[in-house]
């Protein structure tokens, strides 16, 4: 078989798919021209499943994700194409992964560390460096190195890139005359006025800490004490007039009890797709950009069915579908060249240059930081 | 020789799982809670007392636990006393069992679903929009120390009511027409017949809430928002979030130490209180 997850232009798909339906090319040829090869529950194709079969990788591959994060068709058609079931287990946090990890024993064979996480993993040898010979779909030219880069460490490839996205705000604007906030300086004072009762910020110290860090113009990853000590002092004015400390914000800004919420790019989009009025901005003084990776544990029960579904996930067709489905962008050039200009123009997955360029990607550091864990509970108990 | 033999085989089953499950757990809290956080978190093997010194910083949550764990226990009693009355004394056998089977089902969904439930029953769409409709003004329920409560009484209620219901349908019941015929007014007989003999139930669901609600965090994570802060929840936050493994396994020991005294302390109460029988709070 050769390569057939060549780039296809979104015209060359449909002239192919016309010459295969007007039958001037063979089924063969169209599933091999488009990559529709691999997505055999696309066209119910039976050769790709038997070619896949071949490998056999067992009955089970089991997957760490996050939330509202996989259209679960492609599990579907997955198990279809190799006959390994997808068994997902969703977590809220990277520290709770990294937790489960060393602790040990989580029979995962795939999971998916955010940027900063992966030289932690590696230091503390958690992870297996990637037999890229298994991976075939990934193409390293075709991805952004901005954000496929963290998931190389000493030369080695550990991750390859999944997404990537921001850290920003949702305003629903019905309640704020029809203007979505645009800076964290507005996004904490509001809470303290007109908005008291109306937040929510994440349960995570990482963002909550680093965008009130942000109110002050310092880093989102700042560990200097100092600075930690007036993030603090915001923090602890602004609870009593916080919603909630939560990362679960959909149902509560979808209700209405929430009018504004410290929100990822995924659950923007989503969120302003169902209801136009929350609209999904960055903070103008910066906040975080990060990416996501697919990564092997170290011992992962069911290793071949791990490159297998890795490998199924970057096919550009498939990875397509998983990004209209979360509404996170992705790196891959090759999926970018198959979405229409209008996805491409949206300002919620690719956000103006100025705003992109004052955003930083989370420090290693700055999730282990001692200091700020203590903070983060002080915060929380107050 | 051979019957002691045969009682040592019985036991071994529970004695088993008494080592591996607590005896054997324990000693790691114990021995993690003098050692260190890695730096990327995690565990690592020292002798410092640094984690119990630094205890303080989560007076906080052991504070409000403290609060509500006994507000809780006492509003789980005072809806749970009536309810369990009712059904032992005054239903009639024919509804009996089936309201005791009411009592029991929504035990068979899971409280994270049921609490689920609660967030959009006391969310601005569910009851607060029904007071506001009534004109009785804006207020909102969800996120905060109520809320934790109303969880914290619907999720507990089935383990008050039963002890007390199973107390009150041993009591004989011709000692209340005794006291009836003696000439005692019913109020008199609740309170010097049936409350006296029902104590053992009392006391029984009071301890079982008291203590599962000093370990409870999921209430005060999904009702409150994240802004009511348990030992719970701080504890889940050492291990899985800050992954300082040593200082959370102080905080657990800790906890331990904070129960063993509250709990030893009300046997101590309850004990006298009952005039010394030592059944009450196992029975």
């Amino acid at each position: 078989m050769t390569d057939r997850n060549d780039f296809i232009s979104r015209e060359k798909f449909m002239e192919e798919l016309m010459r295969f339906k007007k039958g001037s090319v063979s089924r063969r040829h169209f599933l091999g021209v488009t990559g529709l090869g691999l997505a055999t529950t696309v066209l119910g194709s039976t050769f790709a499943r038997q070619a896949m079969a071949q490998a056999n990788i067992g009955d089970r591959v089991v997957l760490a994700s996050w939330p509202n994060y996989h259209d679960p068709a492609d599990f579907e058609s997955f198990k279809a194409a190799t006959g390994a079931a997808v068994d997902l287990n969703v977590f809220g946090s990277n520290e709770e992964m990294l937790a489960k990890l060393q602790a040990g024993g989580t029979g995962w064979d795939v999971f998916v560390p955010t940027n900063y996480t992966i030289t932690t993993y590696v230091e503390l040898g958690l992870i297996e460096p990637l037999d890229m010979s298994k991976i075939p779909n990934y193409d390293p030219n075709s991805f952004d190195p901005r954000f496929a880069s963290p998931g190389t460490v000493d030369g080695k490839i550990y991750g390859v890139s999944k997404d990537w996205g921001t850290t920003g705000m949702a305003t629903n604007t019905a309640n704020n005359n029809g203007k979505a906030l645009t800076s964290w300086k507005e996004f904490w004072d509001i809470t303290r006025a007109e908005f008291s009762g109306r937040t929510t910020v994440h349960d995570y110290q990482l963002t909550t800490i680093g965008n009130a860090l942000k109110y002050f113009g310092y880093s989102f990853n700042s560990v200097d004490p100092k600075e930690l000590a007036e993030a603090e002092k915001l923090l602890l004015d602004v609870k009593p007039h916080l919603f909630a400390i939560t990362s679960d914000y959909q149902p509560a800004m979808r209700n209405g009890d929430a009018w504004l919420a410290m929100c990822w790019t995924g659950d923007g989009k989503q969120l302003n797709r169902d209801m136009p009025e929350i609209q999904y901005t960055l903070g103008k003084e910066g906040g975080e950009i990060w990416s996501d990776f697919y990564a092997v544990p170290v011992g992962a029960p069911h290793r071949d069915a791990a490159y297998a579904l890795i490998n199924y996930l970057l096919d550009p067709m498939i990875n397509m579908k998983e990004t209209l489905f979360h509404g996170q962008p992705v790196a891959d050039a090759r999926v970018n060249a198959m979405l229409t200009p209008e996805r491409l123009a949206d300002p919620i997955l690719y956000p103006a240059a100025e705003l992109l360029n004052a955003l930083e990607f989370g420090a290693a550091r700055t999730l282990t930081n001692p200091d700020r864990a203590e903070l983060m509970a002080r915060f929380k108990s107050a | 020789m051979k019957p002691r033999f045969t009682t040592a085989l019985l036991l071994l089953p529970a004695a088993a799982w008494f080592v591996a499950m607590l005896v054997l757990p324990l000693i790691v809290v114990f021995v993690f809670s003098f050692g260190e956080r890695g730096p990327a978190g995690g565990y690592v093997p020292a002798f410092s007392f640094d984690n119990f010194l630094n205890l303080g910083a989560r007076w906080t949550a052991f504070k409000n636990t403290m609060v509500l764990a006994p507000i809780g226990t006492i509003a789980c009693l005072f809806i749970a006393y009536p309810l369990a009355y009712f059904l032992a004394i005054r239903a009639s056998a024919k509804w009996r069992t089936m309201l005791l089977i009411l009592v029991i089902v929504p035990f068979w969904t899971s409280i994270l679903i049921r609490s689920y439930a609660w967030i959009f029953l006391l969310g601005g769409k569910g009851l607060p929009s029904l007071i506001a409709a009534l004109g009785l003004g804006h207020i909102q329920l969800i996120n905060t120390p109520f809320a934790v409560l109303v969880g914290i009484v619907y999720g507990y209620l089935p383990l008050m009511v039963f002890p007390i219901y199973v107390s009150l349908e041993r009591l004989d019941k011709r000692l209340l027409e005794a006291a009836s015929d003696l000439g005692a007014p019913p109020l008199n007989t609740f309170l010097t017949v049936t409350l006296p003999l029902s104590m053992p139930g009392v006391a029984t669901g009071c301890m079982l809430v008291f203590i599962l609600l000093m370990g409870e965090f999921l209430i005060p994570a999904m009702l409150g928002g994240g802004k009511v802060f348990f030992v719970g929840n701080a504890l889940v936050d050492l291990f899985v979030q800050s992954r300082n493994w040593a200082f959370g396994s102080a905080v657990a020991v800790a906890l331990v130490l904070v129960m063993l005294v509250t709990v030893t302390a009300y046997m101590r109460f309850t004990r006298r209180w009952s005039g010394g029988r030592d059944d009450i709070s196992l029975m």
